[in-house]
């Protein structure tokens, strides 16, 4: 399952137009609004979120999944909550 | 006046960036203004002087790295390391124009061999690093052995994080140099004594003049100039040399050297005492290698916070500190370091110790940091 790009996206945060650490505050503040299992994306163009958002994941134990992009074209950062 | 009187004074702890001139240097850059003033080509009298004090430091700065006078060139910092790499590349025409590097090099390397690659249609290779930011030799050596690899390029240690990197384990092909980016580490780290071709230093990582930098070529190096001018390597690429500031960087260097086990051995122990520290903050990690490192230095990240907002909050508590944070840059790009080993890059300090930095100043860092860092938690709501 890990990694499958078609599993679908429970929440998706929109931080288009935020700028490092805002779009991992998003995240921070609002994955566990999806049930455990579930998928959560944030959608931003912060280039350090490319960074940022697999190393959140590392610090708060949650899955790491991929990056794709949203239907405009944005980069998207997919993460599975684990707790 | 009282001891109890006004606020501490500001504890400098971004010395890897500029430190005040070491006090073994002040004096000889006052007398070698008043001497050295000409240019030590010159014929005359005053030349003649300012030719002696040239040699004089070249001679000082040989000796302490184990090198003879004729390996030592004083010029500018970024010059030391455009030329010193590029001018491997030159040396050595038939091996090709490629170059290899650590993804971790300063700003500095990366723009002298991607402005070197874009005039030939060309992409420098970038070995990746482990999580503490430390290259693998055997898969730096391998990438090296590709065909058109002409020069090398590894730093002695990172100038973010602090982690030595493994100059002397590399197996590098006969015919591919090595350059070594020094000009975060020496001083408190040594260059190895063989191995390497070319290497740059800069006099801040010794307490010396911030303009000075140090060009070491080895001898019998291919090295050709890789810049418009005389094809030897030259001081200040044969402009005018900064006779007295060569001289002040030779004494800091030497004075640096004959008190670095106490200086250095005080500086590991108060590093380690903010890292244990740092490493107790929830949701920070504390990156770079632990042991293997830059004895002065020390980086950590906070989740969720803006490390803009960390330097100037320190800075108004009385610290002075760097960020690698995107927010702190003049792009929006985070430190290419930090997103290389994969670590968090928001919420980004890095600390740097000078030599006169003390466990007073240290103790109140670590003392306000735990706070701060709760208090700006809490205004994000997190």
């Amino acid at each position: 399952m890990t990694g499958d790009a078609q599993e679908p996206i429970v929440l998706e945060l929109d931080c288009r137009g935020m700028f490092c650490p805002l779009p991992v505050i998003e995240l921070g503040r609002r994955h566990a609004e999806v049930p455990v299992g579930a998928v959560v994306a944030v959608v931003t163009e912060d280039p350090a979120a490319r960074t940022d958002v697999p190393a959140w994941c590392r610090m708060r134990r949650q899955e790491y999944v991929g990056e794709d992009t949203a239907a405009d074209g944005t980069a998207r950062y997919r993460v599975r909550r684990l707790t | 006046m009282a001891p109890d009187a006004g606020p501490p004074a500001h504890a400098h702890l971004d010395a890897a960036a500029g430190a005040p001139l070491h006090p073994a240097a002040r004096e000889v850059l006052e007398a070698a203004l008043t001497r050295g003033y000409a240019d030590p080509r010159a014929l005359h009298g005053p030349g003649r002087d300012a030719r002696l004090l040239l040699d004089n430091a070249r001679e000082v700065v040989a000796e302490c790295l184990g090198l003879t006078r004729d390996e030592v060139w004083f010029t500018s910092p970024s010059d030391a390391v455009q030329r010193g790499l590029l001018g491997l590349v030159s040396g050595n025409p038939r091996a090709g124009d490629g170059s290899v590097l650590s993804a971790v090099e300063h700003a500095a390397v990366r723009h002298a061999v991607s402005w070197h690659a874009s005039r030939r249609d060309d992409a420098p290779v970038e070995i990746g690093v482990d999580a503490a930011g430390r290259v693998d030799p055997a898969a730096f050596a391998e990438a090296a052995r590709t065909p058109g690899v002409a020069v090398a390029a590894l730093q002695l240690a990172n100038h973010e994080v602090g982690t030595a990197q493994p100059v002397t384990a590399l197996d590098l092909p006969p015919g591919v140099p090595l350059f070594v980016d020094a000009s975060a580490s020496l001083g408190p780290l040594d260059l190895p004594r063989e191995g390497w071709s070319a290497a740059a230093g800069h006099a801040t990582s010794w307490a010396g003049p911030p303009g000075v930098g140090l060009l070491l070529v080895r001898r019998g190096t291919r090295w050709a100039n890789p810049f418009p001018g005389d094809p030897e390597p030259q001081d200040a690429g044969g402009g005018l040399p900064d006779v007295a500031g060569a001289l002040a960087a030779a004494a800091a260097l030497r004075a640096t050297l004959e008190e670095r086990a106490e200086v250095d051995a005080r500086r590991r122990r108060l590093v380690d005492r903010i890292r244990t520290v740092a490493s107790t903050l929830p949701d920070t990690e504390v990156v770079g290698d632990p042991v293997d490192r830059l004895p002065h230095l020390v980086t950590f990240s906070c989740l969720y916070l803006s490390g803009e907002t960390l330097v100037r909050e320190l800075d108004r508590l009385g610290f002075g500190v760097a960020s690698g944070s995107a927010c702190t840059a003049s792009t929006l790009e985070p430190s290419h370091v930090l997103a290389a080993m994969g670590a968090l890059t928001h919420g980004n300090v890095r600390v740097s110790l000078g030599r006169d930095t003390s466990e007073e100043h240290v103790e109140r860092f670590v003392a306000v940091l735990p706070d701060l860092v709760a208090r700006l938690r809490t205004e994000v709501g997190l």
